[in-house]
């Protein structure tokens, strides 16, 4: 095959093929690269779901006493918008790059367990699927479809059966639990990869910066994925068998769940965001021209991360009256975690430094990340200070806060990741003019939508509600968060058509289009099925940049 | 530490100084009748206090490393003209790595004894004796407030005394909820505290001057959580005793009233609703007593007019959806009895 002859990955219909084989050959597949694009094309969906139940809410709110949807459905959709986005869009496209890219970047051929992880992929999946059908079965199969309105963290004693009639409640555990169960699997599958498949010359201490990343996050799902199980049985038990856990009532204890959920609910942020990181440490250092700065300490922070962030889940409770003790101790474990987190941002602006920055559509969005971080963390420092979470806890300053974390970084690093990786995907360069449309518009509306609804917060508005009284001085300002919300879709829209577009029209990309370091990028695009002809060797943390540069390799400077 | 320490406390800004004023002159933060940024207690002035100083401190970081970044960019922009090599790589440097830890840390280590120190001037506060208890209970979707000293049970506007900073008498509110979590939100008085079931909850508060603050509930609790409003009259002295006084008495009983009160009896109104001295004794909804003294019906969101009211007791989803006040059911006549029977309780 010639880099000129243009052939379509995986769709090959040159043998006569029928599209049912093609199906069933994506169905069955244990290929770590397709299983990642299955996950990440099923985060797709739901992040375009997810995305328009945000929209109707936005629209809700727009203005005050807004009659556009009842207060019943507007709870069903922040519910599933947090579930949705959080468990079905965050968590599967994280894994996805990481299935896809942890193998070739170590220089494996497939992941440890390939069956394993195609299960896990299928297992979430369904979760996912079941969480969805409650929309037809949510009243059982006789009535009307409904959907769980508990709210994502879904607080004890809400969701005790007299509070929650009907099955939407188990549909939200079942599916959530589901999930839970493909996380680990494929958590599982990947510390064994990272830990037994490195190629020869890979020690630990040269492993890319992502691999590192997604050996980190895969031990935090371990750890916080468990007793967010636990919890789900338990709920299940009260809630089918009459078990007395959450249910206040009967002498249960509602503040034990929210201690189970933040357990899982904190480490799931750095769980989520770690990736991010992960495709920055890529990005950044290939379109500043120099290697990261600081590799020890980026490793250094990122399991100092994974350890703190363990300790932190009380801060979500700082209003449940912990007493002072629990207060202060939660507030010191929160601040410390922006120590390491600030080592990163120091680091990828040192590695920024001194470098020929070229501003491709892959660094365009890191740009934006490490603004929106930077002010995303500071915020984060706001909140740590327990009598100022006091009045802040709960607001829509919450709300702009933590998506300024999961859109304003991790939504802006995941969008940089595919303009980066898209080409080895897929062998086809994304379009750079659509790359700068969606980047624009989507910036301006992120800024519109999240910069002002910090203001809300600050004038008194609680979060998960429907309507609000127009006394309050709340309405402009939702006003233009909503209009920010259009204009976030448009910039969506682009990014959708250009990946459309650009997998058929788009200019063909040969194995290293950025000119990068990395082991992914010497293999073809897309890698043919078993990755690497033959086992590749290296002798620094960045082998590509010693093959083009021989006579100053990095082995001398490691 | 003592209660009147607290007013003097050097953490917290007086409410005279600079920052205080300036944040004043920002109409688009501190107006509203919900801000955080007016505060009228000291607990909300505490947490104001903290808030400017935790501001001042991230706006700093904000401006230097934002600056810093976009100084960056613009210098070591890749320009057209550049010669094809690539740039010298350096790859850290371990005395700048020390250096950009131990300074984080002592940032951080400055805002943690800020912080404790305001969690432990409002929590651990002694409560002096004069202070006024009430003991505040969350429903789907109202609130119970009950005077255990006074022997006054009311609900959805809560009366209070000012309190004299010179001689604070500061009011003590006892919190649980009798369904699902809420939380008591009134941002001008102080922060939030969660009512959860089967737990008990201590804030307090000790504004001075007279007047209406309002907030909301702060914790999901279900379908009406959004309408699930507070109303907090902080009276003057004399106000307050004339309130409790009222509050004490049994409503008078007036000839033009007897036939709504004779319906209202005899349907299940009295399951959920009290009124004192007679025989509805339900403890399910609001006590009804004194229902005519108040401002608003269906916890704060519409005014006490007897027009409203009549549509409350016609059909309270047509005002709330999600009540958990079942549709009675009556007819035109007897609407406009128990209407006018319940615009009686004064």
């Amino acid at each position: 095959m010639t880099e000129t002859t243009a052939v379509l990955p995986y769709g090959d219909h040159s043998h006569g093929k029928l599209w049912l084989d093609t199906v069933a050959s994506w169905i069955t597949t244990v290929d770590h690269k397709r299983i990642g694009l299955l996950y990440i094309g099923y985060a797709l969906v739901f992040l375009v779901i997810g995305g328009i139940e945000a929209l109707v809410m936005r629209v809700q709110l727009s203005m005050p006493n807004n009659h556009f949807v009842t207060p019943a459905v507007f709870n069903r959709m922040f519910t599933m918008h947090g579930t949705t986005m959080v468990f079905f869009v965050g968590m599967p496209i994280l894994f996805g790059f990481g299935n896809y890219l942890v193998p070739l970047m170590i220089g494996a051929r497939d992941m440890a367990f390939p069956r394993l992880n195609a299960f896990s992929f299928w297992i979430s999946a369904f979760g996912g699927l079941l969480l969805y059908f409650s929309f037809v079965g949510g009243d059982g199969l006789y009535g009307a479809g409904t959907a769980p309105d508990v709210g994502w963290f879904a607080y004890a004693p809400l969701t005790a059966r007299i509070f929650s009639p009907g099955h939407s409640t188990d549909y939200w555990i079942l599916g959530v639990f589901l999930s839970g169960i493909g996380s680990v699997g494929t958590a599982l599958n990947l510390v064994v990869t990272i830990l037994s498949l490195r190629c020869k010359g890979m020690t630990l201490g040269r492993m890319p910066l992502l691999a590192w990343i997604y050996l980190v996050t895969s031990w935090m799902v371990f750890i916080a994925i468990g007793p967010l199980t636990a919890a789900q049985i338990m709920l299940l038990l009260d809630r089918s068998l009459g078990s007395h856990f959450f249910d206040a009532q009967a002498g249960g204890s509602a503040v034990l769940w929210m201690h189970f959920f933040w357990i899982f609910g904190h480490p799931e942020v750095y769980i989520l965001v770690l990736p991010a990181f992960g495709f920055a440490n890529e990005i950044i250092p290939v379109f500043s021209r120099k290697a990261i700065f600081g590799y020890p300490a980026m490793v250094a922070a990122t399991v100092g991360i994974g350890f703190i962030s363990m300790g932190v889940w009380a801060h979500h409770m700082f209003t449940v009256g912990l007493g002072p003790a629990g207060n202060i101790f939660f507030v010191f474990a929160t601040m410390i975690v922006s120590v390491p987190t600030g080592i990163k941002i120091f680091n990828w602006l040192a590695t920024l430094w001194g470098g020929k920055i070229h501003f491709a559509s892959p660094m365009l969005f890191s740009i934006g990340f490490l603004f929106q971080f930077l002010i995303a963390g500071l915020t984060g420092i706001m909140l740590s200070v327990a009598p100022f979470d006091w009045q802040l806890g709960n607001s829509y300053f919450v709300v702009a806060h933590f998506h300024y974390v999961l859109v304003g970084a991790i939504l802006f690093m995941i969008f940089a990741a595919f303009y980066y990786w898209y080409p080895k995907m897929t062998g086809r360069m994304l379009s750079e003019t659509l790359a700068k449309w969606h980047f624009w518009l989507f910036l301006i509306g992120f800024h519109l939508t999240f910069d002002l609804m910090h203001v809300p917060g600050v004038l008194g508005m609680p979060r998960r509600v429907y309507t609000y009284e127009a006394d309050r001085n709340w309405g402009s300002w939702n006003m233009a968060v909503s209009i920010g919300a259009i204009i976030q879709t448009a910039g969506v829209l682009c990014f959708v058509w250009n990946m459309i577009r650009s997998y058929r029209k788009g200019k063909l990309a040969g194995a290293d289009p950025w000119d990068a370091w990395t082991l992914e990028w010497k293999t073809s695009s897309p890698p043919p099925h078993y990755n690497f002809a033959e086992e590749p060797v290296v002798e620094s943390r960045r082998p590509l940049w010693d093959l083009k540069h021989p006579n100053e390799t990095d082995t001398e400077y490691e | 530490m003592s209660f009147a320490g607290i007013l003097s406390t050097p953490t917290t800004f007086a409410i005279e100084s600079w920052p205080m004023r300036f944040f004043h002159k920002i109409p688009f933060l501190s107006g509203g009748p919900t801000s955080i940024f007016s505060p009228q207690a000291t607990p909300a002035h505490a947490i104001f206090g903290v808030s400017i100083f935790v501001l001042a401190i991230t706006l700093t970081i904000f401006l230097v490393v934002a600056g810093l970044l976009a100084y960056t960019l613009v210098r070591f922009r890749h320009r057209g003209g550049d010669s094809a090599t690539e740039p010298t790589q350096v790859y850290g440097s371990q005395q700048i790595e020390v250096l950009w830890t131990a300074l984080p840390i002592l940032i951080v280590l400055v805002l943690f004894l800020a912080t404790a120190r305001i969690i432990n001037v409002t929590e651990r506060a002694r409560k002096p004796a004069n202070a006024l208890d009430v003991v505040v209970i969350g429903h789907q979707f109202w609130w119970e407030y009950r005077y255990p000293t006074l022997g006054i049970v009311t609900a959805n506007e809560l009366h209070i005394p000012a309190s004299d900073p010179a001689a604070p008498t500061p009011t003590y509110l006892t919190m649980t909820s009798a369904d699902v979590d809420h939380s008591f939100w009134v941002p001008k008085l102080a922060g939030k505290m969660d009512l959860i079931p089967n737990k008990v909850n201590v804030m307090w508060i000790d504004p001075s001057q007279p007047g209406l603050y309002l907030g909301q509930c702060a914790q999901y609790c279900g379908m009406a959580h959004a309408r699930m409003l507070i109303r907090v009259y902080v009276d003057t002295p004399l106000q307050f005793a004339q309130w409790v006084a009222n509050q004490k008495q049994l409503p008078a009983n007036s000839a033009s009233a007897a036939e709504g009160k004779k319906i209202f009896e005899n349907t299940a109104c009295i399951n959920c609703h009290r009124v004192a001295g007679t025989a509805a004794t339900g403890k399910f909804g609001p006590d009804l007593t004194h229902l005519a003294s108040r401002d608003t019906i269906a916890s704060g969101i519409v005014k006490n007019t007897p027009e409203n009211l009549r549509m409350w007791i016609d059909d309270p989803e047509s005002l709330k959806m999600g009540s958990m006040m079942p549709k009675m059911h009556l007819n035109e006549d007897e609407l406009n009895a128990v209407t006018a029977y319940l615009t009686a309780l004064k």
